[in-house]
């Protein structure tokens, strides 16, 4: 048994660490921020030309073939530099959702321009019920064409497909298409766009197996919970530097236990979840008898610390802290978002008393 | 990362889980209800059943009779004793702390005086670190010992002691040299609990049982040839000890956690909420699966942590967390229990109507020890503030 990372592992970590320290530095990130869609063509072609966007793609779609548990140390690495744009989207959500779900001429289709650099997608499953629940989703599909409304859909207005979930699965729709619309929804997160789609009989491709969705979307918490992870370390790191550093009462504030503990248990709380979010990448990729257990473990334990953490790392640097210019609010943001999306702590403790308690009446 | 078990590691668990089948006494649970010499005479031989069945000093190196297994073995060993529901062993700190102490700073004389008889449990230890005046802040004990020709003369006292009702010797950090700085003075020595002056007063402690003692020295003489490692290096010997103190012997925990999980659960089905099953509570499925989560995340937190060790030699920054995470997660586990029990929860021991004889209102009041023993919380932060993450001392 061995918990630790393989040194091909640790070289794709501290390689992706070292190309978003040098590509996605916090000047761009607020760039993108303040940008309508958060969306790099030049840094998305350089994310391609790594692999990146066909990780854990197989090599006949022109992927890389690696697994769950390189997908969550890139998207930890990516979550520590609050990577804006699709990368999430694409290649964790929509891309794991097509790879679950699509037969092969389908994954040819569209995963392949996705390794390439030449495509971006996501994922639509939110309605106004606002429930990660798939039983309460109520689109329906009519001889191939959807009509009705999906809400908090991330980067729509970059991608060239949307994955929608409808009661009988899933299915790609191209947003050029006739009677789709994009409208920007004003979210907590800037690095992040949302948006509400509309279909008013649009054409749509049913994927194969709308029994990989749950597959899907268990990898897409497994890489978002290890982006919250990241997220989580940034806001650790810049947090202690501030308390070595910020003098009171003529010592650093990092010398008074009340801080001192704090720190402590962001710390706690950081690596507790990044052993939850390794455990689950391990499970999905080994299929593991526990595996589903594992996701819903992960992402309700991240999605209460990552919180945690944030308010942590705020009060610590005082009034500092509460300034647009200081980066930890970007962080908060977009810790918040992650929070709800895939479904939150509440969520994911019911999900996981199904499992493991018993099923709740009624169902 | 392959978090399953290879080969050797399989055939090492299996040679154990086969061992174990045939030897774990049965039903030993009820013998808690003997006197508390008789169950530790039962404890004593259950240790000397594993030190016959080469099972005793799992971490020891087989050249001081132990079984030399690798890390991973320790964790497996410890998981698969959880897993039997084995009792516990009698000389836990002989084996856990005192003895690997004596491996590392011990005398060719002392090894072979005092290893064995610790592996077979036929003589018990105990630890004379903490002072009502040296808690946290172990550097600052008073207990001295003055040399006088041929043996230190100590006069002092110790407290916190556990197993002292039980001990017959003592790993004794003592002040050698009041003069010198406060960790620069100290001075380990061996002590036989039976050497005229050693009083030793049972405490009591909330639960209503006495766990630790006080132990009182008189003008305790102890021959110069009972120091471990170097006169007024005793800093270095004790905080040796207190390392082995994280050891391995924490990988059972996270299974016993495990048990007491499903038993909340199982009893979730059984207590009834408003007229239907606990279990089908919505606030109560919500923090008995929060609870799940930690219990399961404890385990992956330990796996990370042995997995550092095993690939690394050194302990990593995960190890740190473990006693923060153990000791807050049973006191959070325990008051579920309560909360899902109601007033049935307070029942102790020997009242009839109380659930799982008593074990949930004594484990409720067991588990506010958790996050003093063993270092407390607090030092468990500063630690991680001032070692892991480089901030200045507090103190």
């Amino acid at each position: 048994m061995q918990f630790g990372l393989s040194e091909s592992q640790t070289i794709l970590r501290d390689s992706a660490r070292e190309f978003f320290a040098g590509e996605c530095q916090m000047a761009r990130v607020r760039r993108l921020a303040e940008s309508d869609t958060a969306h790099d063509p030049a840094l998305w072609a350089k994310m391609a030309e790594q692999g990146y966007t066909g990780i854990i793609f197989d090599d006949a779609c022109g992927g890389v073939g690696l697994g769950v548990v390189e997908l969550v140390l890139l998207m930890e690495e990516a979550g520590r530099a609050l990577l804006p744009g699709p990368l999430f989207s694409t290649v964790a959500l929509a891309g794991a959702v097509i790879d679950a779900c699509a037969s092969p001429a389908q994954k040819k289709k569209y995963l392949a321009p996705i390794c390439h650099g030449a495509a971006r997608a996501t994922f639509a499953m939110l309605e106004s019920s606002a429930s990660w629940d798939p039983a309460d989703v109520e689109i329906v599909a009519r001889s191939g064409r959807l009509t009705g409304e999906k809400l908090f859909v991330p980067d729509a207005a970059v991608a060239d497909w949307i994955v929608v979930v409808a009661r009988d699965g899933a299915y790609v729709v191209d947003p050029k298409a006739p009677g789709v619309r994009i409208a920007p929804m004003t979210g907590m997160d800037l690095t992040r766009k949302l948006y509400a789609v509309t279909f008013a009989d649009a054409p749509a491709e049913k994927l194969d197996r709308g029994d990989g969705l749950s597959r899907g979307l268990q990898v897409a918490t497994a890489a978002l919970v290890a982006e919250m992870v990241g997220g989580m370390q940034r806001t650790l790191d810049i947090t202690v530097d501030y308390a070595k550093t910020r003098k009171q009462f003529g010592k650093p504030i990092g010398s008074f236990q009340a801080v001192q503990h704090m720190c402590a248990d962001m710390y706690l709380e950081t690596e507790s979840a990044r052993s939850a979010a390794y455990y689950a990448a391990w499970a999905l990729q080994d299929d593991a008898p526990d595996a589903t257990e594992a996701v819903s473990i992960a992402k309700l334990y991240a999605s209460d610390a990552c919180r945690a953490v944030g308010n942590r790392g705020i009060q610590i640097h005082g009034g500092m802290g509460f300034t647009w210019e200081n980066d930890l609010h970007l962080y908060y943001r977009r810790a918040k978002s992650s929070e709800t999306t895939l479904g939150d702590a509440t969520f994911h403790r019911e999900r996981l008393a199904r499992l493991v308690i018993v099923a709740a009446p009624g169902t | 990362m392959d978090l399953n078990l290879s080969v050797e590691e399989l055939r090492f668990r299996d040679e154990l889980r086969a061992w174990l089948a045939t030897h774990v006494p049965e039903n030993w649970e009820h013998r808690h209800d003997e006197s508390v010499d008789a169950h530790f005479a039962f404890l004593k031989q259950w240790q000397r059943t594993l030190y016959d069945g080469g099972w005793a000093g799992i971490s020891w190196p087989t050249a001081y009779g132990g079984r030399g297994a690798s890390l991973m073995q320790q964790v497996i060993f410890w998981q698969e004793l959880a897993l039997a529901d084995a009792p516990p062993m009698a000389n836990v700190l002989g084996l856990g702390l005192v003895g690997p102490t004596i491996i590392a700073f011990g005398t060719d004389a002392q090894k072979a005086r005092y290893l064995r008889t610790i592996l077979s449990a036929e003589e018990i230890w105990c630890q004379g670190f903490s002072e009502p005046n040296a808690g946290s802040d172990l550097a600052g004990l008073q207990t001295e010992a003055r040399l006088e020709g041929d043996s230190y003369v100590v006069n002092g006292q110790k407290v916190w002691t556990s197993y002292g009702w039980a001990a017959d010797w003592c790993e004794l950090v003592v002040r050698t040299d009041p003069s010198a700085p406060k960790h620069k003075g100290l001075t380990v020595l061996l002590v036989d609990m039976k050497t005229p002056g050693v009083e030793v007063r049972p405490l009591k402690q909330m639960t209503g049982e006495t766990e630790f003692n006080e132990v009182f020295f008189r003008d305790v003489r102890v021959p110069i040839e009972n120091v471990v490692g170097k006169v007024n290096q005793g800093w270095d010997v004790a905080i040796g000890t207190l390392m082995h103190e994280r050891g391995t012997f924490g990988a059972g925990l996270q299974i016993t956690y495990r048990r007491n999980m499903d038993r909340l659960i199982e009893l979730s089905r059984e207590v009834r909420r408003g007229g239907r099953p606990a279990a089908l509570d919505p606030v109560i499925r919500q923090k008995l699966a929060q609870c799940y989560a930690e219990v399961a995340i404890m385990r992956a937190n330990q796996m990370r942590a042995f997995s550092r060790i095993s690939a690394t030699g050194v302990p990593g920054p995960e190890g740190s967390i473990q006693k923060i995470f153990w000791s807050e997660l049973n006191q959070r586990l325990q008051q579920i229990a309560q909360e899902l029990l109601g007033p049935y929860g307070q029942l102790e021991a020997g009242d009839g109507r109380a659930i799982d004889r008593g074990a949930w209102s004594y484990g409720y009041l067991r588990a506010r020890g958790n996050t003093i023993e063993a270092g407390t919380s607090e030092i468990q932060r500063n630690i991680i503030g001032h070692f892991v993450l480089g901030l200045p001392r507090s103190y």
